[in-house]
């Protein structure tokens, strides 16, 4: 199967050949806010650097397209440089997709205008200036093959790789206008509107076999822990016993570090070179991995106490956060989603129905972990690492060492899992201290599994409370949600917390009721515990949606209704309700379980993503242990625009998959600040002989959007569980994990039939 | 233990001398010593297979693999699995876009075609029980079970 390749060379080589382009055509683009891209001249000699070229066409017609940001399992080394191969039809059996630098040409206008991935926003953010640049470009190379011709450009046309004149019947391939084309300034710069419409599409919504697939097989992919350059170091730090994840560009993580170290032991071992100490922990820098990890166990450190996070207790906690919850004194911040006055409505309601959710911290648990490979050489620092935040790494660069930004070079890797672990950046840091530590060699700090797991950054743990006002009518006219936690913002994107009021749409993302409520209060009540909270998987929608889409169902019981009738009341979306009907339909939601199996449904109306979702579990309990088997979830999704079909589908059933863990089972503990867990023992991640049966359907609405794919099965999975149970059993679970301990103390308080 | 050893052994048919400390996993001397960084880091425990390799034919976890034991032994890692991943499991791999992240995936082959080696035609059951000792953190479960039926039948 011949397809378009990843060109990963540039990981091997010195910076200054970095994409050294000799020949051809290099086409740079400026994403101007109005949307419409100039077209100009990237090659190198034109620029000084061609770093900036979007699209590059050798004269043999190999089509280098840019791929921004990083993959990371979710499919945009394939689905992005798809998109500009569209509009400037190119042949794909000649695309070569190679990894971007830092530059702001290739910032994504939907991610705070940053190079990094987050919030399912890749495909969303360059959807429109990455075609354009595919429509440009073509335009330009139609341009210099009329002026070859002598003929007016309107008499041109493309097919794959090729531009034709045929009224003459001539044709040029691409790689043959490359010889001669010169970029032309002068050409008006296409606009959307001159896009190629839908039906048009010979890629877009076509799966080609994924770009970089072939190298994950045969272990020639390379992953940050994968770098290898020339007399390179390895590190390996000692953490303190409380978490300790600062965001490095706010924070050093001092509050938890060393006061003393004693390396006398840690020295006499065999290929330890050096001991480093930072201010959050200390560095043994070796020849070799396990001398510096031999090192790292034969240090004696003591560590300072007494921070904010050395008192944190996660059960405790929780239990505190509840409290707040529901203690309606303590206002929260307000900024978005409300309508009406929720308040007024409630003081005069006749009725309200209310409930207090929780939820634990969880891990990423990525199975590359962190890491992160540093050199500083020459005053200037490269960085080998497999982020989600090429622009802020470069940040990081900076701010450790002093090395000025233009001359921080980073080097995004394949990313062996990301969820939003790979946001974070303390490697980055670590690797740039190391770096400079032992200046002129490469140094390579890779953190061991209980490193990862002991000091993450993990979804903050929550309290919800909700109430709705209920009308003698039976309707809802009240809708309040209340959310306590800690900040994610705050920690790590000030500038947005700031933007925000203190608003923290990342903890309280998914809250924004879906449904038609005319009075609507939503309030985030923050809180500072010390612990590093973090970006995660579908991150607040996780559990908001697990609090909303329980609720709904907790208020479907008080009044009566069926669940799926209460919903399709409320939601006026005409995708919203497609996605349900179908699912419902899927699930023949209305046929009697056998004794023993109930269905739950829930909804996820995917905010930002512009993706709704509809699940339904069938669930069985075993009332001995508690433990709850999901014997299979249906799911129904509209995506508008599905870029790969395939992959998407594969994107949503390991989002389910992700999802039925974090229901259950995920959870991370925490005792005075240290976390209780440290490896896949006792972090308990999905295996192969636990999961579901899973049957998706991709709904086709015909909306021609972008959406972002990479979380949407994740949220509905865990109240459409908690549903099925209430139905089942009676007993209304509020709490994820839905451990079987749990499962057991609501059983025997008997729990009212609420469903 | 403060002083490194020398071990010689076989490595994808190649005869390789290792210096490292003794208790020093193969892993390490496989991606560090070795650049054969297809095998991966996972838990250090045995408890999520990325690492897994061949010894003498067999599967083995090689992050728990002391190097001071392996003197004379013949390690195969997924570089030297097949020329040109033509390998069934591989192309199964590719012809089922299994990977998503992909970092497991080499361990994931590694047990696949120590399973088919030993049983050609394994039946669902048997896939499940063996490969349930990999974790796949992206969830690409039901695509592996795929390919490794689909090596078994086109292998």
């Amino acid at each position: 199967m011949t397809s378009a390749v990843h060109d990963h060379s540039a990981l091997k080589l010195n910076r200054r050949q970095f994409l050294g382009y000799s020949g051809g055509l290099a086409l740079g683009f400026l994403i101007a806010p109005s949307a419409l891209l100039r077209a100009v001249d990237a090659s190198a000699a034109a620029a000084g650097t061609s770093l900036s070229a979007w699209v590059h066409i050798g004269t043999d017609g190999t089509t280098s397209i840019m791929l921004p940001s990083s993959e990371m399992g979710q499919g945009i080394m394939t689905s992005l440089p798809l998109l500009l191969a569209e509009e400037l039809d190119a042949d794909w059996n000649k695309v070569k997709v190679i990894q971007a630098g830092v530059n702001p040409a290739f910032n994504n206008p939907v991610h705070f205008n940053i190079q990094g991935v987050g919030g399912s926003r890749s495909v969303r953010g360059y959807w429109l200036p990455m075609r354009l640049a595919g429509a440009n470009s073509r335009y330009q190379l139609m341009a210099n093959a009329a002026e070859r011709w002598g003929v007016p450009i309107e008499q041109c046309s493309t097919t794959p790789g090729k531009v034709l004149h045929r009224a003459s019947g001539r044709e040029l391939g691409y790689g043959e206008i490359a010889a001669f084309a010169k970029v032309r300034s002068d050409l008006p710069p296409l606009t959307e509107k001159e896009l190629k419409p839908r039906p048009q599409w010979r890629l877009i919504g076509k799966d080609v076999p994924r770009v970089e697939v072939p190298s994950k097989v045969n272990g020639t992919a390379t992953f940050g822990i994968d770098v290898q350059l020339p007399g390179m170091l390895y590190a390996s730090v000692l953490r303190p016993p409380v978490a300790t994840c600062p965001f490095p560009l706010y924070n050093t993580g001092a509050e938890n570090g060393p006061v003393s170290v004693d390396d006398s032991e840690t020295l006499k071992i065999e290929g330890v070179v050096k001991v480093v100490k930072l201010d959050h922990g200390v560095a043994v820098i070796g020849t070799d991995y396990w001398a510096a990890v031999k090192g790292k166990r034969a240090l004696k450190v003591e560590w300072r106490k007494g921070s904010v996070g050395s008192k944190y207790n996660s059960e405790e906690k929780l239990a505190e956060f509840g409290a707040i919850a529901r203690d309606l004194s303590r206002p929260g911040k307000t900024l978005l989603w409300n309508t009406g006055n929720a308040e007024e409505v409630f003081k005069g309601a006749g009725r309200t129905v209310s409930a207090l959710y929780l939820n634990d911290h969880v891990h990423h648990a990525c199975m590359e972990t962190f890491n992160g490979t540093g050199w500083l050489r020459d005053g200037e620092l490269d960085l080998w690492l497999p982020t989600q935040g090429q622009t802020w790494a470069r940040d990081v660069g900076n701010k450790v060492t002093g090395v000025p930004k233009e001359k921080v070079h980073i080097h995004t890797t394949l990313v062996g899992g990301g969820f939003g672990a790979k946001a974070e950046l303390l490697p980055a840091a670590e690797a740039a201290a190391l770096a400079t530590a032992m200046e002129g060699r490469p140094v390579k700090v890779i953190w061991s599994r209980e490193d990862d797991v002991k000091h993450g950054a993990y979804r903050p743990a929550t309290a919800q409370f909700l109430r709705a006002a209920i009308t003698a009518e039976g309707k809802i006219s009240g809708w309040h949600h209340r959310v306590v936690g800690d900040s994610v913002f705050l920690r790590s994107r000030p500038f947005a917390y700031e933007r925000l009021k203190g608003f923290d749409a990342i903890v309280i993302v998914g809250a924004s009721t879906p449904y038609g409520i005319a009075n609507k209060l939503h309030e985030y009540v923050q809180q500072d515990s010390g612990i590093p909270v973090g970006y995660w998987n579908a991150i607040g929608n996780g559990y908001t949606t697990f609090a909303v889409e329980s609720f709904i169902d907790e208020v479907a019981g008080a009044l009566g209704k069926d669940p799926l009738a209460l919903r399709l009341e409320l939601l006026a979306d005409p995708r919203s309700r497609t996605v349900v009907e179908t699912v419902a339909r899927m699930a023949d939601w209305r046929r009697r379980r056998p004794a023993g199996r109930a269905l739950g449904l829930a909804f996820s109306h995917g905010g930002e993503w512009n993706a709704p979702a509809a699940e339904i579990a069938e669930v069985s309990v075993d009332r001995r242990s508690g433990a709850i088997k999901v014997h299979k979830v249906w799911v129904a999704i509209d995506p508008a625009v599905a870029v790969q079909p395939g992959h998407l589908t594969q994107q949503i059933e390991t989002g389910v998959i992700w999802g039925w863990s974090a229901a259950l089972r995920e959870r991370i503990s925490i005792r005075n600040g240290e976390v209780q867990e440290s490896n896949f023992h006792d972090y308990l991640v999905p295996r192969m002989d636990e999961i579901p049966e899973i049957e998706i359907k991709i709904v086709e609405s015909g909306v021609v959007e972008p959406s972002g794919a990479g979380q949407i099965g994740v949220p509905a999975v865990a109240p459409a569980i908690a549903n099925a149970v209430a139905r089942l059993t009676g007993v209304r679970l509020r709490a994820i994990p839905m451990l079987p301990e749990r499962v057991k103390i609501a059983m025997s308080k008997g729990g009212s039939r609420l469903a | 233990m403060t002083q490194m050893i020398t071990v010689s052994l076989t490595v994808n048919g190649k005869p390789r001398t290792v210096k490292a400390h003794p208790d020093t996993p193969l892993l390490w001397v496989l991606r560090e010593s070795l650049k054969l960084t297809g095998t991966k880091f996972g838990c250090g425990m045995s408890l999520c297979g990325a690492c897994t390799v061949h010894i003498d034919g067999k599967p083995a976890f090689s992050c728990i693999q002391q190097i001071q034991y392996l003197e004379g032994r013949s390690v195969t890692t997924i570089e030297g699995l097949s020329p040109a991943s033509s390998h069934p499991v591989q192309k199964a791999w590719i012809a089922e876009q299994v990977p998503q992240c992909g970092y497991c995936q080499s361990g994931q082959i590694m047990r696949a075609a120590g399973l088919l080696k030993e049983k050609p035609r394994p039946t669902r059951a048997e896939i499940v029980n063996t490969m349930k000792f990999h974790i796949c953190r992206c969830g690409a479960y039901r695509r592996i079970i795929a390919a490794v039926e689909r090596a078994a039948k086109e292998g």
